[in-house]
């Protein structure tokens, strides 16, 4: 038998599948993302500035991604649009349909247009071809790049920033409450959800960018500014102790109050779910790299050690909050709401909602988002020269 | 005032949202359903097209049109609230036309023993029994007429 | 056809109002049935069933539901001890064949035919992102097959377990009531094949509804009442161990 216990019969299979879980894990990316990116913007945290624009591409790339999985998913992608049609205004996921086209359009497309647009209004007029006729149309037609008007430009941006940040907890919150809202799940129904999705997206985001960052840089033959990824490093770590707190309190919640769905949930942590939740999402990819990272504020490391603690945690924490994406999307699947059985995920290979579907859509925002720095380079050679290779280095020591 | 000098740029931003959603809503006129909403936040036509069905199960009014005289030996014995398609299974097709489409003769063997072999689950005040044991191997319909199972003399049918 | 501009101008504007006609849909019900007039809801009495499995197959031939997949099916419990914590439950094939004799010590059992709760606060409605299910004006909760997206929310919400996607139309699908037999004066087609009366439609604005009555002389209870979704499937004789 495919299933343990008992299972309602129409529960045996799963309904939300793998591409489920990658779409908070996506979305999750593009709100901590824009954190960090609005750190510098609106709270003047200087030292990350290299990563500002490099930030906002990437949470374009994993923006643009997101509806991907979701399409994939659906009975009947092509009635789609009847989200923005008809509207259920008490459904979370019909709501968050808006939420995600005002964030996509009226925040992070608008922040990166205003930030880009004196290089976008220089690179039409230096190129050529279909190269000139994009830069073209992004320019909106106006060629205005009068000191003024970037005074403007930075004076609106900064308000699109500020408005960005309660927009980018919306749109990682509202996933988190598309399945905290849920009263026939005890594993999903929590109040607790949106706030720990919040805290892990920032988590992953910021631990993304970090990433990206130092691999681009190399990539570049350039050297990393380790005043700025100590900087960032720090922000991971403050924001991973919160989320770390919220998702113990929510489990010491439910070991204290023991209600009737607890033991099947409990048995399900120790047994189908063990691996994924203790072993990957707990020791693995939140515990160790808080420790790691820990140590990189209490003892004094020299560059080259700090660096490669952050890329592994870095790492470590990607996998870690992948896992608590699948630990409570499939989790909540595996056990019956009768709680008196358990079920398996049998995941297809090559399927549609496949295993290698989910690697090409986690893949595919990184090629977008290296067309996007071609198109837009987050750093002119101006910027590298300022701070000298030398220099970087010894600041570190 | 100079503060909206060099804002070119930004009207053209605004106008363009500003057209993309009246845009937005002229589709929208085009391409929701028209019954939508007429009884609340969904398709007013799908009632209409759900009650459109067709149905498999004639119901037990229509069979005494035809087979009243099986009905009144039915209503005076135990199976009297069992409906005819309970055993018989969904005859609307039949009702529609009973000259061409006939019911297929049922086995009592199946039949019989899916409610009345013997089940601890089972109510005890509901009459079953353990087949095998009872009947030594017999049809069911050997002893007993269906439409009023109860034996009242041996050998009535 | 020779269609002269008189006839046009008059044949246009018809046509016009008629495809308006035709857009907007007219049910077509028994012309007398008025679903303001309806509330409609289900008694279950697990005194008097027997789990012969009738119901889920007449339910499965009245609406073509796929193999595999349940719009209703029975459960039987076997309680061995005193308390809840003890029970076994099965439902091999939803029950459609009825169920093979128990083994072993023996407690208090029992069946449990599960269906929609056609609940008055329904949660999957309340979570439908684009209106493709509802609570129809006379209590039905429904699904409309060529709105649904098939993303699965539905699924999700119901605590019952009631919902599948079937795999055929890749929509989301569940006990409709019979609403296209109800609305025609006719009961649902597992009402019609239970021998023993187990499973009584009820219409609850109809006071000459017996089962007003029942509801009112006997200890009736709805699934994990504790989740208020305002369920109308009644059950008389719910043993406290029913999940």
């Amino acid at each position: 038998m495919p299933f343990d216990g008992f299972m309602y019969p129409n529960e045996v299979e799963l309904q939300w599948s793998v591409l489920i879980v990658l779409y908070p894990f996506l979305t999750g990316l593009v709100a901590g993302a824009f954190i960090l990116a609005s750190l510098e913007r609106v709270f003047l945290v200087e030292a990350v500035k290299p990563t500002y624009r490099l930030a906002l591409l990437t949470a374009l790339a994993f923006l643009l991604v997101s509806p991907l999985p979701l399409q994939l998913h659906l009975g009947h992608p092509e009635r789609s649009l009847e989200m923005y049609l008809t509207p259920h205004r008490s459904s979370a996921m019909a709501m968050f349909g808006f939420v995600y086209l005002w964030y996509l359009m009226a925040v992070l497309v608008v922040e990166i247009w205003l930030d880009y647009r004196k290089d976008i209004v220089l690179m039409m007029q230096s190129s050529t071809g279909l190269k000139k006729w994009i830069y073209g149309v992004m320019t909106l037609g106006s060629k205005n790049i009068s000191e003024h008007a970037l005074k403007v430009d930075s004076r609106v941006g900064w308000a699109i920033t500020l408005i960005g940040i309660p927009s980018a907890f919306l749109l990682h919150g509202y996933v988190g409450f598309i399945f905290g809202s849920v009263k026939a799940n005890p594993w999903w129904s929590s109040p607790l959800m949106p706030v720990v999705f919040i805290f892990s997206a920032m988590v992953s985001g910021i631990a993304a960018v970090m990433l990206l960052y130092m691999f681009v840089t190399k990539y570049r033959g350039k050297e990393i500014d380790m005043r700025c990824v100590d900087t960032i490093a720090r922000y991971l770590l403050y924001t991973f102790v919160i989320d770390f707190s919220l998702e113990m309190l929510d489990l010491v919640h439910r070991i204290y109050e023991a209600d009737e769905s607890f033991r099947s949930l409990d048995f399900m942590v120790h047994t189908r779910l063990y691996l994924s939740q203790v072993v990957i999402q707990i020791i693995a990819g939140t515990v160790i790299p808080i420790l790691l990272l820990a140590l990189t504020q209490v003892l004094p490391l020299n560059a080259i050690v700090r660096k490669r603690i952050y890329a592994l945690s870095g790492a470590l924490t990607l996998m870690g909050i992948f896992a608590m994406r699948w630990n409570v999307v499939i989790g909540g699947q595996l056990f019956s709401k009768s709680f008196l059985g358990y079920t398996t995920y049998k995941m297809g290979f090559v399927a549609r909602e496949g295993l290698l579907t989910a690697i090409f859509l986690t893949l595919l925002p990184l090629g977008i988002l290296w067309v996007l720095v071609k198109l837009l380079p987050p750093w002119s050679e101006k910027d590298a020269a300022a701070i000298p290779s030398s220099l970087s280095g010894q600041q570190a020591d | 005032m100079s503060a909206f000098k060099d804002t070119g740029h930004l009207v053209r931003l605004a106008m363009a949202f500003v057209v993309g959603t009246l845009l937005f809503f002229v589709a929208r006129g085009f391409l929701v359903p028209k019954s939508f909403g007429q009884y609340g936040h969904y398709r007013g036509a799908a009632l209409g097209e759900i009650a459109a069905q067709p149905i498999s199960y004639g119901g037990h009014e229509v069979c005494e049109t035809c087979h009243s005289d099986i009905l009144d030996v039915k209503k005076a014995g135990r199976h009297a609230h069992v409906a005819c398609e309970s055993c018989h299974g969904p005859q609307a097709k039949h009702t529609e036309d009973p000259g061409s489409v006939v019911p297929a003769k049922l086995d009592t063997a199946v039949l019989c023993v899916r409610c009345h072999e013997a089940n601890h689950s089972k109510p005890m005040d509901f009459p079953q029994v353990h087949s095998a044991e009872h009947s030594s191997g017999l049809k069911c319909d050997t002893c007993h007429q269906p439409h009023t199972p109860r034996i009242e003399a041996k050998g009535k049918k | 056809m020779n269609v002269s501009r008189r006839k046009l101008l008059v044949l246009l504007p018809a046509a016009a109002v008629a495809w308006e006609h035709v857009l907007a849909g007219t049910p077509e019900n028994s012309p007398n049935y008025k679903e303001t007039e309806h509330w409609w809801g289900m008694l279950l009495d697990i005194t008097k069933c027997i789990g012969c499995g009738s119901c889920v197959r007449a339910c499965q031939l009245e609406n073509h539901v796929p193999d595999g997949y349940f719009r209703t099916w029975v459960e039987r419990y076997v309680v061995r001890d005193w308390g809840f914590e003890h029970i076994s439950v099965d439902s091999p094939e939803g029950g459609k064949n009825g169920f093979p004799a128990v083994t072993g010590e023996m407690g208090k059992s029992f069946f449990v035919p599960k269906m929609c709760n056609q609940c008055a606060d329904s949660p999957c409605t309340q979570v439908c992102p684009v209106g493709a299910t509802f609570v129809s004006p006379d209590g039905v909760v429904l699904v409309d097959k060529k709105y649904c997206l098939g993303c699965r929310y539905c699924i999700q919400a119901c605590p019952y377990g009631c919902r599948f996607l079937n795999p055929d139309t890749n929509t989301a699908e569940k006990c409709s009531l019979c609403y296209h037999r109800i609305t025609k004066g006719l009961t649902t087609a597992c009402c019609e094949s239970c021998p023993t009366g187990a499973r009584q439609l009820a219409d609850l604005k109809n006071p000459a509804d017996p089962v007003h009555e029942f509801l009112k002389t006997h200890s009736v209870q709805v699934l994990k009442p504790h989740l208020a979704t305002g369920a109308k499937a009644f059950y008389n004789g719910l043993d406290g161990s029913v999940r």
